[in-house]
């Protein structure tokens, strides 16, 4: 079976143009989005503060537990549903060490408006503000070395400029995948770095079967243009980047939809990850090695 | 040619068995994370500074003691928390050299400069002499918290320190966070003090505290309403006894009410001690506070021999039962903070492991089916190494203890999608080989050297991506980082050796000359 004829010739380097325009667009979007709702919304892990999530017999009313908070000073925490409408998750901006048993206070305090016993603590998190300094930091440093583990690998197997391209098209695919995050309102936390950390391996991998190819037909290349090299190469691997990146996607797909609430951001992230980086691998990461080549040359 | 299957088909059946051997019982063998099993993960950071600073009073009174027994009068000594500094000062200028003496049985004070006055010196401790105090505390605190964790009962409880000053806790499948919580985190620190009864409790809070006095409170909670008051004591400064002193501490039930109270015992030094404070103070009243708060203020009636006491309160039996774990236990050196706390209920847990289940069952079904479907007979090969992929996978966890997390499964769901990427990367090579008129043989040759050095340089891009992860990340995305490693390394070898290893082994029986693929 197949779902592209073995012989394509899609003439993916004269669309290159469209193509930065098309990402270009995407990342500004997603940039402007960001800088409007006043940066990335950081998750309890690198801003500090509370989270309780507590499940309910019967779906409560928000409100009353607002009013239930209120009484013991978290009245201006954020509540919401958490998958189901009888989960309901309750973030607080404090974590401050009487906040230690925020878990029975919160379920205490809604003790008038419902019965106790239909209550349960799901899940604590408290992370004080020095820790998720910390945690930030170690975080933008994990990305950051990730980043010059792979260049130096990449520069090594290739050449300085693979490298470079393979760089672009990763902070293009994490630019735009951070984008889809505050267009959709989406926090930031460590599991969502774990997240983009995987997309930087995936965009790569893929990024790295197309540049391979082109390295291998560059070596019998006769008269042909780098471009046309470039795209033969791309033309060739194309059915494996969709096929690989189909499964992945089914995998995915699988876990966004049945993996629960909990990684429900996780498997977004991915969602967005694999998509663009799919992308990028074909139109974006190559059209550098062009432009590389042609500012050389020049 | 294709002789060295006679290596290859037993290496990758002891491979695979022992992945099997490793890993079964899964249940058995691999450890659920705290995510999982539900638990409580905390990060407690010790005041290492308090240490510091009681080990400075604590000096500071030695050496007064020291200087009084040479009978020579002290002005006063006064302690400077924050460079580190004790200044005594006498009544007599000529009595500073014997004070020098006094001070040389302390090698980590250093003189740092003499009162203009001349009549007192003023000395630094040593920044090594901090440095040891707050190591001591750590792993004081460290000891300590074990024990108590270990009296409370709780299976297989990791407890180690953590950088310079933190100490990482987890306790698995902990059933009352908020009880353990109160466990770990209080310093316990037990003091007796006697009641100022010179002075009036009521003048003492309009501000004019007597200079050897203080004013500490006693939690009143009454049971019903739930209500807090809080009852204010005068009580002397100096503390007559620590619970440093203490060799045991039970929950014992008052015969009358019924009542749970914490019964003490102290060591002989303790037990003269509080003969002594007793027979000296019949009739006044002697309070016990445990970290500044007031228990209960007795009178005492006699003096008390024997080297025993109690603490009694409005207990529940649990509070009385962590009360005397804790004191039997000891205080920590210094008191802690919660740094992080991140306790997940067994219920969520057992709900993730179900959904996580169900999400690697419907994704590998998903990848299975389009693959079988796509490659033909080829695709099952492929499907036979994504199985044995995922063995080794688990194999491999057992074997490096790692527990499996949320983020751990999704780790191996993704393997599932991207394992199947060495296949694909293989095939594509041979049915491309196969187009140019290649037989069989030679195409299933070229498709697999030809892919191999992209397969490596594609997947050693997201290892490294992986290992830092690892290296960074903490809990749950360690158990994420690991999954992937493993699965990574997992794929390559199903796909690359085992894969090979299959088609060879077909082709070995008979000659070929159409590939289902």
């Amino acid at each position: 079976m197949k779902i592209i004829s073995s012989e394509t010739h899609f003439d993916f380097m004269g669309k290159f143009r469209v193509a930065v325009a098309l990402s270009g667009l995407l990342i500004l979007i997603g940039l402007g989005s960001i800088l409007m709702s006043g940066g990335l919304k950081y998750g309890i892990d690198f801003s500090g503060g509370t989270l309780v999530q507590l499940q309910f017999k019967t779906a409560p009313d928000i409100e009353v537990i607002r009013d239930g908070l209120k009484t013991i000073g978290l009245g201006e925490s954020t509540i919401q549903e958490f998958g189901t409408k009888r989960d309901i998750l309750i973030r607080v901006q404090r974590s401050e060490e009487k906040l230690e048993a925020v878990g029975s206070q919160v379920r205490n305090s809604l003790g008038k408006s419902f019965n106790k016993a239909d209550i349960t603590v799901e899940r604590v998190e408290m992370v004080g503000p020095k820790v998720g300094r910390d945690l930030r930091e170690k975080a933008l440093l994990s990305i950051l070395y990730a980043v010059i583990g792979i260049v130096l690998y990449i520069s090594w197997r290739f050449e300085l400029q693979y490298a470079v391209a393979a760089i672009i098209a990763l902070v293009h695919d994490v630019l735009i995948t951070m984008g889809a995050f505050s267009i959709f309102d989406k926090e930031f936390t460590l599991v969502i770095v774990a997240a983009f950390l995987t997309i930087i391996g995936y965009s790569l991998n893929d990024t790295i079967v197309v540049f391979d190819r082109i390295r291998e037909n560059l070596r019998r290349k006769g008269k042909s243009t780098l471009s046309d090299i470039i795209n033969i190469s791309i033309n060739q691997t194309l059915s494996r980047t969709l096929l690989t990146s189909g499964t992945t996607l089914l995998v995915v797909l699988s876990l966004f939809f049945f993996g629960g609430e909990i990684i429900h951001d996780f498997s977004f992230a991915l969602l967005v990850g694999v998509l663009v980086g799919t992308y990028s691998s074909i139109f974006i990461a190559s059209v550098f090695l062009v432009f590389w080549d042609s500012r050389r040359r020049a | 040619m294709y002789r060295d299957l006679k290596w290859k088909i037993p290496l990758i059946l002891a491979v695979v068995l022992g992945a099997v051997w490793l890993a079964y019982p899964l249940k058995e063998k691999i450890s659920l994370g705290l995510d999982l099993q539900g638990g409580m993960h905390l990060v407690l950071e010790v005041k290492v500074e308090k240490a510091v600073e009681a080990s400075l009073e604590r000096l500071a009174d030695e050496i007064k003691r020291g200087i009084n027994e040479k009978d020579l009068e002290v002005d006063r000594v006064k302690v400077s928390f924050a460079d580190r500094q004790v200044n005594v000062r006498m009544v007599d200028k000529l009595d500073l050299p014997p004070v020098r003496e006094v001070m040389q049985d302390y090698h980590f004070f250093s003189l740092v400069s003499e009162d203009s006055d001349g009549l007192g010196v003023v000395y630094q401790m040593s920044v090594d002499q901090v440095k040891q105090i707050e190591q001591n505390a750590v792993s004081q605190g460290l000891e300590t918290i074990r024990n108590r964790v270990d009296e409370f009962g709780v299976s297989e409880p990791t407890i180690q320190a953590q950088g310079e000053k933190r100490i990482l806790i987890q306790l698995p499948g902990i059933k009352d966070p908020e009880r353990a919580i109160n466990l770990i985190g209080k310093t316990a620190r037990l003091e007796f003090k006697l009641l100022d009864e010179e002075n009036s409790v009521q003048q003492a809070l309009s501000g004019s505290v007597p200079e050897e006095s203080e004013v500490l409170y006693q939690r009143v909670e009454n049971k019903e309403t739930g209500a807090v008051t809080k009852d204010p004591f005068l009580l002397k400064k100096r503390t007559v006894l620590t619970g440093e002193t203490l060799t045991g501490a039970e929950v014992r039930f008052d015969s009358d009410f019924n009542e749970p109270y914490v019964s003490l015992n102290f060591n002989s030094v303790g037990a003269m001690i509080f003969q002594q404070v007793t027979r000296e103070n019949v009739k006044k009243r002697l309070a016990i506070v445990l970290d500044g708060n007031v228990y209960s203020a007795p009178v005492i009636q006699d003096e008390i021999a024997g080297g025993r006491a109690q603490i009694t309160g409005s207990f529940t039996s649990e509070e009385a039962r962590d009360l005397a774990i804790i004191l039997r236990a000891g205080a920590l050196p210094a008191p802690v903070v919660i740094l992080e706390n991140r306790t997940v209920g067994p219920s969520l847990g057992q709900d993730s492991i179900n959904k996580g289940v169900t999400s690697i069952i419907y994704g590998g079904l998903l990848v299975v089916a389009f693959i079988a479907v796509y490659y033909k007979l080829s695709g099952i090969i492929a499907v036979t190494a994504l199985f044995l992929n995922i063995v080794l996978l688990a194999g491999a966890l057992a074997y490096f203890g790692a527990s499996l997390t949320l983020p751990g499964i999704a780790g191996i769901i993704l393997t599932v999608g991207m394992a199947i990427d060495a296949n694909v990367l293989v095939f594509e090579r041979i049915r491309e080989e196969i187009r140019i008129g290649k037989t069989v043989r030679a195409a299933i040759e070229a498709g697999f050297s030809k892919a191999f050095r992209t397969i490596v340089d594609a997947n050693i891009t997201t290892f490294i991506a992986a290992v830092v992860l690892f290296q960074f990340g903490t809990g749950p995305i360690k158990g994420f980082a690991i999954t992937l490693c493993i699965g990574i390394a997992a794929s390559m070898f199903t796909a690359v050796f085992v894969s090979r290893a299959i088609f060879d082994g077909t082709m070995s029986h008979r000659k070929l000359d159409k590939l289902s693929i």
